[in-house]
């Protein structure tokens, strides 16, 4: 197996990684690679943190073990390599009328990477987790590849999805498309006027997929204005529009600085009119409006950014009402920032969902933001809320602890299948996670 | 119109892609190489994406017995048949130096092991008076470098095995493609530092596949590779004996 030196980083770019990279391009070679040196997996690296690298180790990229091996046309049963971009299936079992399950906000997150996430969708509040809808993983371990599934094994299964990884490379995994009405989206947008009112509209709205665009700048009576996204697939006739464009080069601190957002984000919200308005839109528009522009990452300059995001119980809601007005006091936040209502699915022991209210707002990693968001993060403990692990990229082990209830069951599975601590990564070193308190 | 397309060292990425561009367009697939439990995987992938048949085949361009079943099973399926060669191996020229009996592989391997299929294949071709012979040669066979030039030496004889074919299906209305790509980020060249216009290797097929439907005879992909291998091409001798590149 060939190990590549890299440097390479999460999302957010603002923690980064030296070490060696093997990049399978067949499954035989990812048990060539675990010979060599069990390793972490990654996948396309759309955490934000440090959850996707590995610094001075090896990681093993599962980005080219991307095929579809069986689908069952009638049930939408699918069998896939963990490689396979989330988007990719979109596009490729759209037009015959079937979705993915559940969608993060980006298609290029992998099969893998979705389900050591254990991700969420806009749809999260009624089809629960993608883990929740897998029915059988493939790991790779010392002496071959190993399947599970939740009924069987439930403990190693509830380790891995939502797992960080932690239980060893995952080759493939089965899980069911959703029929859908066709491959269009019809959307609703509604202009909320402030904080109290986007609670009552999410919590009566009954769309299957919906979603809250927040103006992490607005202030006082306008605290908590935004724009209510709710959909359905649909019949139509719009395709969707080619290729991306690319962000050339790292961007100048200037474009997001504070007057600039506030502008951007005022003429966002009054795009929708007042009296709301209903679209039809080509599916993956819908669900990762931020692709077509490739790299955006990059518009955040060298210094890169953070995204928090943190989910409290329903009971919460004004604490999380308390950390959106810190996060407009601190004139910090960008305009990507988003509000949802969620269910209680969650498939693993470590699994971020929980029923309430999840809110994620991105920053420009600036002098203050790093503080800002530690206290965001003990504002959500407070709350008896937690973190995302996929990312954050400033949280202590002390400020994390108690937020994940089952950590110590996901620790006993983990530290079975891999007492050595190999698939270790620099998030769970950071946070400590596989230390016992 | 719908072919099917047998493709020798579909394991290759490159091939990967070419087999899933093409299946989702409805063409058949024949994927031949050594490796049959990956070689299943992607028949399978094959079928999900839209081929109305996919199957995995033996074949070793070393071991010519290895040709017939797979010649028997095209002779056996109807309408349009077309070849694609993805085959080819690079060790490094150190390791050729270091054991000159890796000549002989790497010419069967990216030369005549194809080319011997290929002869085979010609009548079916012929007879059925349609479809495409793609077959992947390199930049590196365009001039004989300091860094690789028996491989250069295995891909020029199979340029020139090439426009020979060509020069006779064209004859009986088969359509025969050349590619070279400049470098390409596959396992081959993993972990190889500073290579120039590293292009991903879906391009390249999609680049492919634009060549097969345009009938091009000489395909450089990515294109910058046609400039850079002209200059190439056009230093004197004397001058490139003494270059490092
Ligand atoms: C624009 C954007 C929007 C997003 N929106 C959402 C959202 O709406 N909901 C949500 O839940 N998340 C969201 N995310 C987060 C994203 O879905 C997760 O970080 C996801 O894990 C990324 O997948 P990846 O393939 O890039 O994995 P990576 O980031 O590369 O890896 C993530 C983790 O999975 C492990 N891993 C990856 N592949 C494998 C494998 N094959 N075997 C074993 N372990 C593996 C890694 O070790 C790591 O721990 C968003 C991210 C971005 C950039
Ligand atoms: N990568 C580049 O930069 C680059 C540049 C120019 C040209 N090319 C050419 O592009 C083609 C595909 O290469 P790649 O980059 O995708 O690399 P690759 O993955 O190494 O592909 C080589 C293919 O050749 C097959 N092969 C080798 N020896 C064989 C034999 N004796 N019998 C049968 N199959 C054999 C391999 O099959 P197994 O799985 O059985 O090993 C594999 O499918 C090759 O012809 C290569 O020379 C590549």
């Amino acid at each position: 197996m060939r190990w590549k030196s890299s440097d390479y980083a999460g999302w957010g770019r603002v923690l980064r990684a030296s070490g060696e990279v093997a990049r399978p391009e067949r499954a035989a070679a990812v048990a060539q690679a675990t010979a060599d040196t069990p390793s972490p997996a990654i996948g396309m690296r759309r955490s934000y943190g440090d959850a996707c690298l590995n610094d001075g180790g090896r990681v093993i990229d599962m980005t080219r073990l991307d095929r579809v091996l069986d689908f069952d046309a009638t049930t939408g049963e699918i069998h896939v390599e963990a490689g396979a971009m989330i988007g990719e299936l979109l596009a490729t079992f759209s037009p015959r009328g079937w979705l993915p399950p559940v969608m993060p906000g980006t298609g290029f997150a992998t099969v893998g990477g979705g389900i050591c996430m254990d991700v969420h969708g806009k749809n999260h509040h009624g089809a629960g987790s993608l883990g929740q809808h897998v029915t059988e993983i493939t790991l790779m371990t010392g002496d071959g590849p190993r399947t599970i599934t939740p009924k069987d094994d439930a403990p190693l299964f509830k380790a891995t999805v939502g797992g960080l990884g932690q239980t060893g490379p995952i080759l493939s995994a089965r899980f069911r498309l959703l029929k859908a009405k066709g491959d269009v989206m019809v959307v609703t947008e509604r202009r909320v006027q402030d904080w109290d009112e986007f609670l009552h509209l999410l919590d009566a709205s009954d769309a299957t997929y919906s979603v809250g665009w927040i103006d992490a700048t607005a202030r006082g009576l306008s605290l908590g204005r935004g724009i209510l996204e709710e959909a359905e697939t649909g019949g139509g006739l719009v395709r969707p529009a080619k290729r991306g464009r690319k962000v050339p080069m790292d961007a100048p601190g200037l474009t997001l600085s504070p007057p600039v957002v506030r502008a951007f984000n005022a003429a966002y919200w009054r795009r929708v009119p007042a009296s709301g308005r209903t679209l039809v839109k080509p599916v993956d528009d819908f669900f990762f409006p931020l692709d077509k522009i490739h790299d955006w990452n990059r518009l955040y300059g060298k210094r890169g950014f953070h995204q928090f995001q943190c989910v409290v119980p329903l009971a919460e809601a004004d604490r999380l009402r308390g950390i959106l007005e810190k996060v407009a006091n601190s004139g910090l936040a960008s305009p990507l920032a988003v509000l949802k209502r969620t269910g209680p699915g969650r498939a693993g022991f470590l699994s971020f969902p929980m029923e309430g209210y999840t809110l994620a707002v991105d920053f420009p990693n600036r002098t203050g933001a790093e503080r800002l968001i530690r206290d965001l993060i003990r504002m959500a403990a407070e709350a008896g809320g937690r973190i995302y692990f996929a990312k954050d990229s400033v949280a202590s082990p002390e400020a994390v602890r108690g937020m994940y209830s089952e950590q110590g069951q996901w620790l006993d599975e983990v530290e079975r299948i891999d007492p050595g601590a190999a698939f270790a990564t620099d998030l769970v070193r950071r946070l400590k996670l596989r230390e016992r308190t | 119109m719908s072919t099917t397309w047998i493709v020798l060292g579909a394991t290759s990425t490159i091939a990967r892609h070419f087999a899933r561009l093409v299946a989702a367009k409805g063409d058949g697939l024949i994927l031949a190489g050594r490796d049959m439990e990956e070689l299943r995987r992607s028949a399978a992938d094959g079928l999900a994406r839209g081929a109305p048949l996919a199957e995995a085949m033996a074949f070793d361009a070393r071991d010519p017995a290895s040709f017939d079943p797979l010649l028997d099973r095209l002779r056996a399926i109807g309408g349009s048949i077309s070849v694609a060669v993805f085959v080819g191996s690079m060790p490094s020229q150190e390791d050729i130096d270091a054991d000159p009996s890796l000549v002989d592989g790497t010419v069967t391997d990216s030369f005549t092991g194809p080319a011997r299929f290929l002869t085979a294949v010609a009548p079916i071709l012929e007879e059925r008076g349609m479809g495409t012979v793609v077959g992947v040669g390199s930049v590196a066979g365009d001039r004989g470098r300091l860094g690789n030039y028996v491989y250069g030496a295995s891909k020029a004889g199979f340029h020139a095995y090439l426009s020979g074919l060509r020069n006779r299906l064209g004859r009986s209305g088969v359509h025969v493609v050349t590619v070279k790509p400049g470098t390409v980020d596959t396992a081959m060249t993993w972990g190889m530092d500073k290579l120039p216009f590293l292009a991903p290797p879906e391009k390249v097929a999609a680049d492919i596949l634009r060549a097969v439907e345009r009938r091009t005879d000489v395909l450089y992909t990515p294109f910058i590779w046609w400039p850079v291998m002209t200059v190439i091409r056009a230093i004197p001798e004397r001058i490139f004996k003494k270059m490092k590149i």
